[in-house]
């Protein structure tokens, strides 16, 4: 086991490389310099040529990318062209947003949507089946915006519940040592704050949580009627064990090994791609800050984003891995 | 076991619910986006000028409601005979916010690192204001004789340097933080203003707190908060349910729903910008004066501006907007008059109307909401008269570059006015200096006699007889009709209805310092 993990974080050297290289290409191969983007209507020779100068733009390709490396290497993103920020320090205050949003967004939606997948698979054919499975498409095909809007007019303009956006009100102050709000204000103490924080998720959480619930919770029936029908289950039956037993213990486990591919595939999504939910609520998160990096061709700053979500995004599908084999002992990665 | 998780859920609700109610004499500013950097020589975005304005100070500023220039930080100012040695007497009495005294030294360090090369915070490339006004072709030396002293020697006359002086990238900035943030100055701004900087969030908050050692009249809020609130009917939604107290950048859509509301006060006014339609006259049949006036009869303004601006625009019939000084009101405009188009057509040796491509821009500006519907509109109009233009576009950035490179017969541009003098409209987009590639005067519009005089209203010094020669380059801009000149875009700004006091500014800067809430 531990060879495994060794031989996949080992696999991470080459993959990071290849994404670097790639979306170092890419940026350069879509029109737009820059300089001339940010100088606007004001962009006139000499302050173009100055600017790319100062940006490192007047370098061949070549060069430019072995500097990115050389600096990756030394753990330097170098500073982002559009916010004159390092883009490490950038991440570093923005990733926790998005891990907050996302971490809980994740955890509703698994919990509602393998809840929703298994009693829609006791209840095959029965109005709970149709109910949940109705909602779950219902969940796929919403509009993100156009969700996040009527919450917001619904739970924090109409029925003034929750706040409209953000991550706290802006009269509140605690010191950011992590940028995880939810650990920050319990590290200050302040129980207001938290509780502030916490209110605030509501409504993205919700938001974001809809369609990996809608796509867990078909994942889920489905491959849970599958395993109902194989011979093991039959077997449990004959020995007259409970429905309960059968269900949560004996299927439901095996049942839900491919949902937690689709889990683990949604976790890394929704990591670079809360893009929509981030900007209905101003979230201050990456996919936000990434969105305008991209429109900005604002290389330096895709660049360290992307290198992060992919590596978060080969982590968690390490995760998911391990868990086959705790979850499944057929599956085992010894040679 | 439901109960208890109603009754924490309740707990929740009331301790966040206790955090959010509005608090006394703070208020919250909603915006699209946020700022980049706090710097005011390095930021070249609105969204950092908003906030800069009210922690920085000048030698000179703008009047409250016009572009008229009175003192600042200098008390006053003197002119050699020959125009080049401008003195400034600075104020005695100010200190940065960190406590370092405000003198000439400072203010040469200020200034002196965006253009001297031995400075140790120079670096080329970086100050893009400085570089973009062209003051490294007007400043020759700064010196700083006695503390409150300053003399600026100047290479050539030049009247607009004045008004650069009351732009942010002149601003006073605190020596000793500078040196001691270096590179992190921008997110530890520390200037003499009004408001002094306490916390900034990125994408989330920036808060700034009363500068309580002000030199003039104290600001009237405890504390000031822009708050980026990227969608527009978020941002409105804020508003109205009062968790913000003012936003700016109103979607046009939403601008009926705030009149309509008591709660809420709309502010407008109109802005320092023109969009325009520019014929490139290197280019046939653009380089026939005739068929430059069709174009003049054919497109329905009005037209454009109650369908794309929600009347929330005035229709432009010279470069420079009414709220600059030195706008020719005599101008007649253009009328709207397919019929005479269609004359001046057949004068011009086109009866049959020609084929030609519209250029539009890709994004939407602030002088232009929706460019490629606006190019749709314009189309229509030009087929009324015979005149069958394709609309085409290009990604931002290529657009830029290929029209000051003259690929286009005829393009949409606009600009935003920096500094509130006619110069940097009619010298900048007009002048037969501007129409080099890559050119800004993008209709390669190259006429002695303008050049003549805009080169005159920038040596001269006198104000009467500056308006005088900006009257007379708009009369000749007028009669030589490079340009389609389309609409000048109001500003607009709402407040919640106790806000009292805020004035939008024609350069778009935005002072809070006698904003105060009414009981």
């Amino acid at each position: 086991m531990h060879s495994f993990i060794l031989r996949r974080c080992a696999q991470l050297v080459p993959t990071l490389l290849g994404i670097s290289l790639l979306t170092f290409s890419m940026i350069h191969l879509v029109p737009g310099d820059p300089a001339q983007i940010m100088l606007g209507e004001r962009a006139d020779a000499a302050s173009v040529a100055a600017l790319r100068t100062e940006m490192g733009l007047d370098q061949p390709l070549y060069v430019q990318f072995y500097r990115f490396f050389v600096d990756l290497l030394h753990g330097d993103l170098g500073r982002s062209f559009r916010t004159h920020e390092k883009v490490t320090t950038a991440i570093a205050q923005r990733f926790p947003a998005t891990f907050e949003l996302t971490f809980f967004s994740m955890v509703l939606a698994i919990l509602g949507g393998s809840g929703a997948g298994l009693i829609a698979a006791a209840r095959r054919g029965k109005s709970a089946d149709y109910a949940s499975m109705i909602a779950a498409t219902a969940g796929i095909s919403l509009p993100i915006f156009w969700l996040g809007l009527m919450l917001i007019l619904l739970l924090a303009v109409y029925l003034p519940i929750f706040p409209i956006s953000g991550r706290q009100s802006p009269h509140i102050y605690f010191p950011p040592h992590t940028h995880f709000y939810l650990l920050d204000t319990l590290l200050d103490g302040n129980l207001g704050a938290f509780a502030n924080v916490l209110w605030h998720l509501v409504l993205p959480t919700l938001t974001l949580a809809t369609v990996p619930m809608a796509v867990i919770a078909r994942m889920t029936r489905a491959s849970l009627l599958e395993v109902l029908g194989e011979d093991y289950i039959r077997t449990a039956w004959s020995k007259g064990l409970g429905e309960k037993t059968i269900l949560l213990r004996h299927a439901f486990k095996n049942a839900f090994i491919p949902a937690l591919t689709v889990i683990a595939l949604q976790f890394g999504y929704l990591l670079g791609g809360a893009i929509i939910t981030e900007n209905i609520f101003s979230w201050p998160g990456l996919g936000h800050w990434l969105f305008l990096a991209v429109q900005a061709r604002d290389f330096r700053a895709v660049q360290g984003g992307v290198l992060l979500l992919a590596t978060l995004f080969v982590l968690i599908n390490l995760l998911a891995d391990i868990l086959y084999a705790w979850l499944d002992p057929r599956i085992s990665y010894h040679k | 076991m439901r109960r208890k998780y109603i009754l924490w859920l309740a707990v929740i609700g009331l301790l966040a619910s206790g955090c959010t109610t509005e608090q006394e004499n703070v208020l919250v500013f909603g915006r699209g986006g946020d700022s980049v950097g706090l710097d005011p020589a390095l930021e070249s975005d609105g969204e950092s000028f908003k906030v800069c304005d009210n922690l920085y100070e000048t030698l000179v500023t703008y009047a409250e409601e016009s572009t008229a220039i009175k003192p600042q930080l200098a008390r006053s100012w003197t002119v050699s005979q020959d125009q080049l040695i401008w003195t400034f007497h600075l104020r005695t009495d100010v200190r940065f916010h960190d406590g370092t005294p405000f003198n000439a030294a400072a203010m040469l360090f200020s200034l002196g690192r965006q253009f001297l090369k031995d400075h140790p915070f120079y670096k080329k490339g970086i100050y893009l204001y400085w570089e973009s006004m062209e003051m490294d072709a007007v400043v020759a030396a700064i010196a700083a004789p006695d503390d409150s002293t300053l003399v600026i020697h100047l290479r050539q006359p030049n009247a607009p340097f004045l008004a650069n002086l009351a732009m942010n990238f002149c601003a006073a900035v605190s020596p000793t933080a500078v040196r001691k943030h270096g590179d992190e100055y921008p997110e530890n701004p520390v200037g003499t203003g009004p408001f002094r900087f306490a916390e900034w969030r990125r994408d989330e908050r920036i808060v700034l707190l009363r500068n309580e050692a002000y030199w003039g009249a104290a600001a009237k809020l405890d504390r000031l908060i822009f708050k980026p609130i990227y969608d527009a009917s978020v941002r409105f939604l804020e508003l109205r349910t009062g968790a913000i107290q003012g936003l700016d950048n109103l979607s046009p859509e939403l601008i009926a729903e705030i009149e309509a509301d008591p709660e809420l006060r709309l502010q407008t006014q109109p802005g320092m910008n023109v969009g325009y339609l520019a014929m490139n006259m290197d280019r046939p049949p653009f380089d026939n004066r005739l068929v430059r006036l069709a174009l003049n009869h054919a497109i329905d303004k009005d037209a454009l501006i109650k369908s794309f601006y929600q009347g929330r625009a005035l229709p432009a019939k010279n470069p420079i907007p009414p709220t600059l000084w030195g706008y020719n009101n005599a101008i007649e405009a253009y009328a709207y008059d397919p019929q005479r188009a269609r004359d001046l057509l057949r004068q011009a040796g086109y009866a049959d109307g020609f084929d030609t491509e519209l250029w539009a821009m890709p994004v939407p500006r602030p002088y232009m909401p929706q460019p490629q519907k606006i190019a749709e509109v314009i189309q229509a109009d030009l087929k009324k008269v015979g005149i069958r233009a394709k609309i085409v576009s290009w990604e931002w950035a290529t657009y830029l570059a290929k029209v000051q490179n003259g690929e286009h017969p005829m393009a949409l541009l606009g600009w935003i006015g920096d500094n509130g003098d006619p110069d940097n409209f009619l010298y900048v987009l007009l002048d037969k200096n501007a129409a080099v590639k890559p050119a800004q005067n993008i209709a390669f519009y190259r006429s002695d006699e303008l050049h003549q005089i805009l080169v005159e209203a920038r040596r001269n010094t006198v104000q009467n007889e500056r308006v005088a020669l900006y009257h007379k380059a708009q009369e000749i801009v007028h009669r030589d009709v490079p340009w389609v000149p389309l609409v000048h875009t109001t500003q607009t700004a709402a407040f919640r209805r106790h806000v009292q006091d805020f004035k939008l500014h024609p350069t778009g800067s935005k002072w809070f310092h006698k904003v105060y809430f009414s009981p």
